[in-house]
């Protein structure tokens, strides 16, 4: 007697229903019931309240701000390795550092940048020597900017790590066609290499996108959660219903899962069109 | 693409030197912060404060066991499923595939959110039992240890292992284990190093759900101490330095990319 197909994947489907899927539905179903108990859409209007508004505004922002630098200046740290000429030796170290440090992420890193840009950190300090105070000029590392730099730290490296195999990827043909016909390096680049890129670098935007969007451990670690993020806030509000509302907790939540839902459907997509090259 | 000897493009040198400097210059500035735990000296002070600090054995012991925990449960869990996908019911691979975004689309936060609505109360009053902690630390793994599963499977044709196995008289549970899991081994080492290396720091669950372990007792440390918490970055650094070194030392050219936070 055979075993049917779907026997041997029920237990994994169990566990992912109970620990994955349900988890999640109980928050989106929350999120369009009021405190009595009751369908409504009032917990999704609130979410236009200032304070939930302004979290989304800054967790999107930072989200696409470190996820454009991460894109552009990783893609440049890979091409320095793959088309830039530089010794083979110089590639494997940054593959293998970008490994580590695309894992580095959470409260060790928060540390790391508090030790080095803190009011009392190392380069601060240095830099004051040279008679540069960079908080009388106005920087903290407990803001935006702050967490901007910190995020970067393993945004970049998870670019050079996903953008990296594209770039050997691009067919050596593709540029001797272009200059056969007569095309400059400002061609190869316009007209043949960032179209075909394309696809491959809006993937690495979205992904990078939703890793800022979903992080908690360095923002927490790094402003001790003072800093208004959506993560932070959904944070406060399992440990102490700051939002004075459980409905408004979830419906917090179903954006958030929205905005990282829409996020990994354009990042298949765009996966899809990129493997269509064999990047 | 074919390699070329082109000659070093300056540009290309000076992005490598500004992304390098990015990426040293905090590690270097944490280890010499850290080396000021005594006043007026240079020294290991801060390392030895953390060392005697009881709370920090005994967080990590115990974010050593959820790792423990999470790989027995992940693998006992994944390597059966994948083998029988890929011996018996290649079409689940596409539900294994979307399942592999998901824990990307549902972050850590929200897991947690989840767990405490779902779980918390009666009738099941899960809150206190590690094994919650572990069923999330699964899902948050699941990503990469399915990827790199799947890709040991890949590179080896499963298929007529099995047969050969079968033919040669061999039974299911022979198979698997002599002849199979030792084809996977760099797969499955690289799923075990992953796995500590996420669960070990990790800290949005665990604070979350209130566990004592490693991450929590970290970030606990940063809030009322200076050089330590450098000492402790040093460290967590190193040790993901040392997993991931593993990993490329038993793997050999495959390796697989994760992603936590």
């Amino acid at each position: 007697m055979k075993i049917p197909p779907w026997v041997g994947v029920a237990p994994f489907l169990a566990f992912a229903f109970l620990f994955l899927i349900l988890p999640s539905g109980v928050l989106l179903v929350g999120a369009f019931f009021g405190g009595d108990g009751h369908f409504t859409l009032q917990n999704l209007i609130d979410l236009g309240r200032p304070r939930i508004l302004s979290a989304y505004t800054v967790t999107v922002q930072l989200s696409a701000l470190t996820a454009f630098l991460g894109v552009v200046l990783g893609f440049l740290l890979a091409w320095s390795v793959t088309m830039g000429g530089l010794p083979a030796t110089l590639k494997g170290f940054l593959s293998t550092f970008s490994g580590v440090a695309s894992n580095f992420g959470g409260v060790p890193l928060a540390f790391a940048f508090i030790a080095t840009l803190g009011r009392v950190g190392l380069l601060t300090a240095v830099l004051n020597t040279f008679g540069i105070d960079i908080y009388d000029q106005g920087f903290s590392l407990y803001t935006f900017l702050g967490l901007t730099l910190a995020y970067l730290y393993f945004q970049l490296p998870l670019m050079v790590l996903i953008i990296t195999p594209s770039l050997e990827g691009m067919k050596r043909e593709w540029r001797e066609a272009s200059v056969s016909l007569g095309g400059g390096r400002w061609t190869y680049w316009t007209r043949v290499a960032l179209p075909v890129l394309t696809p491959p670098l809006l993937a690495a935007f979205l992904l990078l996108f939703g890793n800022a969007f979903g992080a908690y451990a360095t923002a927490y670690a790094l402003t001790g959660g003072v800093i208004n993020l959506v993560p932070i806030l959904i944070g406060a509000q399992i440990r102490g219903d700051v939002l004075h509302n459980p409905g408004l907790g979830y419906a917090l939540a179903l954006g958030m899962v929205a905005i990282m839902a829409a996020s990994i459907v354009v990042y298949s997509w765009a996966q899809k069109r990129a493997s269509q090259w064999g990047l | 693409m074919a390699m070329k000897k082109a000659k070093i493009r300056l540009d290309a040198l000076l992005f490598y030197i500004l992304g390098a400097l990015y990426f040293l210059v905090p590690l270097l500035a944490t280890f010499l912060f850290s080396l000021r735990g005594k006043k007026d000296e240079i020294g290991f002070q801060a390392y030895l404060n953390v060392f005697a600090d009881p709370n920090f054995l005994k967080s990590f012991t115990f974010s050593l066991e959820m790792a423990v925990l999470t790989v027995v449960l992940g693998l006992g869990l994944l390597v059966p499923t994948v083998l029988w996908v890929h011996l018996r019911a290649p079409k689940w691979k596409v539900a294994l595939d979307l399942f592999s975004l998901l824990p990307f689309v549902v972050p850590p936060v929200i897991l947690a959110f989840g767990y405490i609505k779902l779980y918390g109360p009666a009738p099941f009053a899960w809150s206190s039992s590690p094994l919650l902690l572990a069923a999330g630390y699964v899902v948050l793994c699941f990503p990469f240890v399915y990827r790199s599963l799947d890709g040991g499977l890949k590179a080896i044709d499963l298929k007529r292992l099995w047969e050969a196995g079968a033919s040669l008289g061999a039974g299911p549970v022979r198979t698997l284990f002599t002849i199979v899991l030792p084809n996977l081994r760099s797969a499955l080492l690289s799923a075990v190093f992953l796995t500590f290396a996420t669960v070990l720091g990790e800290l949005t669950l665990a604070v979350l759900l209130a566990w004592p372990a490693f991450g929590p007792y970290m970030a606990l440390v940063g809030r009322d101490l200076a050089y330590e918490p450098a000492a402790l970055a040093v460290l967590s650094f190193g040790l993901t330095w040392a997993f991931l070194g593993l990993i490329h030392l038993f793997s050999r050219g495959d390796h697989g990319v994760s992603r936590t936070r």
